[in-house]
């Protein structure tokens, strides 16, 4: 009913506005059409000026309205860079924005049509022409010169002592491994895929540098603080993307291609939440390549926490290998000294 | 080359029959649905892509009142789309073929059918002085793939597992894996073969469009006498006919992997618990396809509107444009720059950086051609006589969005930035301001400017007006606003923000914005119901150059016939610009150079 309502009273407004609309035709054929078109044609001048000024003060109010709402500090150092990036291209565009509409809004309001004044006739110069060619080329060159040598910056190669984590995304989940006391990910073939038989990543057993990585799903991703990470990315299925807002860094997950990118959290979780007030802050991975009806809820969290926090926790955790090979679990087999059961674990 | 002069001359000669018996033999069906008259060509796909046009921003409509009111139900949507919208919830699926079609339609039904298949077809042999185009058939067989093309679409609509759902670029092999969605089951290949045959459709427009402007001008019409909108209509299907056959190869290849085994697209997947045969493709590759007719695509889309925005700024400013030469290097400029950039969509695909830095410089590159274009503009305006006729109007709004929306491209373009930046909502608000916005700006202003020549009458100025001041004013309180949400890293496509700490304080903002969309989009349909009433009830046209402009397609009569001028065509003696020459106000292209006549520009039209 109330859906008929709101048609009804649509309906009518339209009416309203149209037979408005016609009767002013019929006015203007009365009054003198010439005259008509001139009383328009100054309202019309009129709305350009105010839609400039309204527009200005619109501008500024959405900025003070919203500016306190878009993400804070970066959380890395590549992040320090790209919101630098940012800075520098919003000085220059902003100033070319406010030029270019203040003239625009201006000369039509300026140059409405009047009978005292003719239509100057000026079809070209050829000065104005280099000026205005060459002062855009300037402003571009300072933009593409900061911008690519953040862009190698950012792109070059992570340093020796980064950590090494892989990202997996698929519908609609992510997945970690980390490469355990070795540094080195374990070889893997999509074949090998099966979950029933805990090898979600389809690890070769085979190799031994598989046996003391450590898979993690389902819950949070840890990164150590002041430590690049290396981030290895891929995708089961569909293309995904690792969207690290905080971080400012994201990277496609595409299957049958790894990809990589690398940063260094300079912020923990614990500081995060101190910095912004909110006791629930947790950084959040987004999925931010379209990638299926769950793509809203490819939700990952990752925790920043300092290197001793850090191994404690991947101290805690069981190398897949064993979860997939019980037999050489040493922790199943030998059930009768608990201890050495731990300190295996441990040093896994 | 001969059988188009033949085909020309027999045109004229028709004509002359006709003129002379004084009575058209044309049934109902070759007259309005066969027909071969360019002008009744470019009202089909006017009218065709007015309808998409309603279905687009109807479908825009519904996902914004998700994106507005995730938490709330709308059992009305229930009714009409029964389980798409369970319990008056939009479902994923649904919110995702919505969006999909909604980009499709409005990016190529629209912006590129609608806009260049409406007014190439109008204005390039009215502007130049011919009868018709170079192939009236091929013409006709244009319109008719994209009538085909739109019959496949719209029937997706209505299939069980619905349309296409991966977004509109259709990226594999989400698109390639029926068991990735439901809309990747049979909706993708009609998606696909819907493409496959819109392209024939603009590859048939556009081989039609360059032919006839490299052959078919009237005597005196140099290419440095044409309109700019005419030079906007060629470079338009340039870009076209040398893009557009990638996407086709990157579709065909789409609907091999779909329905034969192959594997151009697929590698090493593992999806729902199976195992994939396929190893050896690459999902980049399609990217790569895709993305190099996606880049010149927005061009396609934007010359035109540029073209005829020149036209009608310097026609109501009473001034001629400003660096005509320029105008036209600054076109070509863009137009080799299209097809250089294509990769800036992809920095963050895994692109080799070294790669990634030489598409910035060449996307960036492009900022200046536009720069030129946006000051000759002001330039035209600036000290001119400025009628605000609603097409004035449409035309000073589609350079505010350019500017605005082209700003926000430096930001994209550059790939530190864009690192943040893509997929964002950011992107939306950027190509919605300076692609979607504009261009549509560009075609409103092209409509309301033409419409006395395409049916003879006025559209009803005063509904005009509302029409383009709510619609500026709404498209700024949508779009600006967005771009907040993008520098928040606000992922585009999500259908709902609320388990998200990091994207969850935008909520009244969406309900903001999805207000405005539905009175914008009212807005709209009052326009449609102004431009169809105007066909039968609209004020008559008395005068035959209701605007006083000078170029050629305002000597015809004011109904004019298949074959445009009743006696011979008009021959051309100067540029289509002399507005406000030595006093007068505007002179027409086809009056002699008279020899008192002072040559205060020195252009390349200078009297022979």
């Amino acid at each position: 009913m109330q859906t008929f309502f709101i048609i009804a009273i649509l309906v009518l407004g339209f009416l309203i506005t149209f037979q408005i609309a016609k009767a002013s035709e019929y006015v203007a054929v009365l009054r003198g059409e010439e005259q008509t078109r001139k009383q328009s044609n100054k309202i019309n001048a009129f709305l350009m000026l105010l839609f400039l000024i309204v527009g200005l003060i619109g501008v500024y109010y959405c900025n003070e309205k919203l500016n306190g709402k878009i993400l804070g500090e970066p959380a890395s150092d590549h992040g320090v860079l790209i919101d630098n990036m940012i800075k520098i291209t919003l000085v220059i565009t902003l100033v070319v924005f406010f030029i270019t509409q203040i003239l625009l809004f201006w000369f039509a309001f300026r140059y409405q049509e009047s009978d005292k004044r003719k239509a100057y006739y000026y079809p070209h110069n050829n000065n104005l022409e280099i000026i205005w060619t060459t002062i855009p080329a300037l402003a571009l060159s300072v933009l593409i010169g900061f911008g690519l040598y953040y862009w190698f910056k950012i792109t070059g190669p992570a340093p020796k002592d980064a950590m090494v984590v892989e990202v997996v995304g698929s519908q609609f989940k992510w997945e970690y491994r980390y490469p355990g006391k070795d540094g080195i990910l374990g070889k893997k073939y999509f074949k090998y895929i099966d979950e029933t038989r805990n090898n979600p990543l389809g690890q070769i057993w085979e190799d031994s540098a598989n046996h003391d990585d450590i898979y993690i799903t389902g819950e949070d991703l840890y990164l150590v603080v002041n430590k690049p990470v290396k981030m290895i990315i891929n995708a089961k299925d569909v293309v995904h993307d690792v969207g690290l807002v905080h971080f400012r860094m994201k990277m496609d997950a595409v299957p049958g291609m790894p990809t990589t990118m690398w940063f260094t959290p300079t912020k923990t979780t614990k500081q995060m939440r101190e910095e912004t007030g909110n006791a629930n802050f947790v950084y959040e991975i987004s999925c931010d390549q379209m990638c299926g009806r769950g793509h809203t809820s490819m939700r990952g969290t990752i925790q920043v926490v300092t290197q001793e926090e850090f191994d404690a926790w991947l101290a805690s955790k069981k190398p897949q290998y064993l979860r997939a090979n019980p037999d050489k679990d040493p922790s199943v087999k030998k059930d009768s000294s608990n201890v050495k059961d731990i300190a295996a674990v441990m040093t896994n | 080359m001969n059988t188009v002069h033949a085909e020309t001359m027999s045109v004229a000669h028709d004509v002359h029959d006709h003129s002379r018996h004084g009575h058209h033999k044309e049934s109902f069906l070759t007259k309005y649905i066969f027909s071969q008259d360019h002008k009744t060509i470019g009202k089909q796909f006017l009218i065709t892509g007015m309808i998409w046009a309603i279905i687009g921003g109807l479908f825009s409509v519904l996902f914004r009142l998700q994106l507005g009111y995730p938490d709330e139900t709308f059992p009305i949507l229930e009714t009409f789309f029964g389980k798409w919208a369970k319990g008056g919830r939009i479902q994923p699926e649904f919110y995702y073929a919505l969006i999909t079609i909604h980009g499709t339609v409005l990016v190529f039904f629209v912006l590129t059918a609608g806009l260049s298949g409406t007014f190439a077809n109008i204005l390039i042999p009215l502007q130049i002085g011919a009868r018709d185009m170079a192939s009236p058939f091929l013409n006709m067989l244009s319109y008719w793939f994209f009538f085909l093309a739109s019959v496949v679409m719209l029937s997706s609509i209505f299939i069980s597992t619905g349309p296409a759902a991966t977004g509109w670029t259709m990226y594999p092999p989400l698109s390639a894996l029926p068991l990735a969605s439901e809309g990747s089951k049979l909706g993708a290949d009609l998606w696909l073969i819907s493409m496959a045959l819109f392209i024939v459709s603009s590859l048939l427009g556009g081989l039609n469009y360059i032919t006839t402007v490299l052959n078919m001008r009237t005597k005196g019409m140099s290419m440095t006498r044409l309109p700019l909108t005419v030079w906007a209509m060629f470079f338009t299907a340039v870009l076209g006919v040398l893009s557009f056959p990638v996407l086709l190869s990157g579709a065909i290849l789409l609907l091999f992997d779909r329905n034969l085994g192959t594997s151009f697209y697929l590698d090493q997947i593992y999806i729902n618990g199976v195992v994939l045969p396929n190893e050896g493709g690459s999902a980049i590759l399609y990217q790569h396809l895709f993305w190099f007719l996606g880049h010149p695509e927005v061009y396609i889309i934007l010359l035109p509107a540029m073209g005829m925005v020149s036209e009608i700024l310097s026609v109501n400013s009473r001034k001629p444009i400003f660096g005509y030469t320029a105008m036209l290097g600054s076109m070509f400029a863009i137009c080799v720059l299209a097809f250089l950039v294509w990769a800036h969509h992809m920095f963050v695909t895994g692109l080799n950086p070294f790669l990634g830095a030489i598409f910035v410089l060449l996307t960036l590159l492009i900022a200046i051609p536009s720069a030129v274009k946006v000051f000759n503009w002001l330039t035209t305006i600036w000290r001119g006589n400025i009628r605000f006729t609603p097409a004035m109007l449409f035309a000073i709004g589609f350079v505010s969005l350019f500017i605005s929306g082209g700003l926000t491209g430096i930001f994209l373009g550059n790939s530190t930035i864009d690192i943040h930046l893509h997929d964002t909502m950011f992107v939306v608000a950027h190509f919605h301001i300076v692609m979607g916005v504009a261009s549509m700006f560009g075609m409103f202003a092209g409509i309301y400017h033409w419409f006395p020549k395409m049916y003879g009458r006025y559209m009803n100025t005063t509904l005009a007006y509302i029409h383009f001041w709510v619609t500026l004013v709404g498209a700024y309180l949508i779009f600006w606003p967005m771009h907040y949400q993008g520098l928040a890293g606000m992922p585009r496509r999500y259908l709902d923000k609320s388990g998200w700490v990091s994207f969850s304080q935008f909520g009244e903002l969406d309900k903001m914005i999805t207000v405005v969309s539905i009175v914008v989009f009212a807005v709209q349909l009052m326009f449609v119901f102004n431009f169809f009433y105007s066909i039968f009830k609209g004020r008559k046209v008395t005068n035959p150059n209701p605007w006083g402009a000078n170029t050629l397609e305002w000597t015809t009569p004011i109904n004019p016939g298949h074959g445009n001028w009743p006696g011979e065509i008009p021959e051309v003696h100067r540029w289509p610009y002399d507005y406000g020459k030595d006093g007068r106000d505007f002179i027409p292209q086809t009056e002699p150079i008279s020899p008192k006549e002072s040559v205060t520009h020195k252009t390349e039209v200078k009297p022979a």
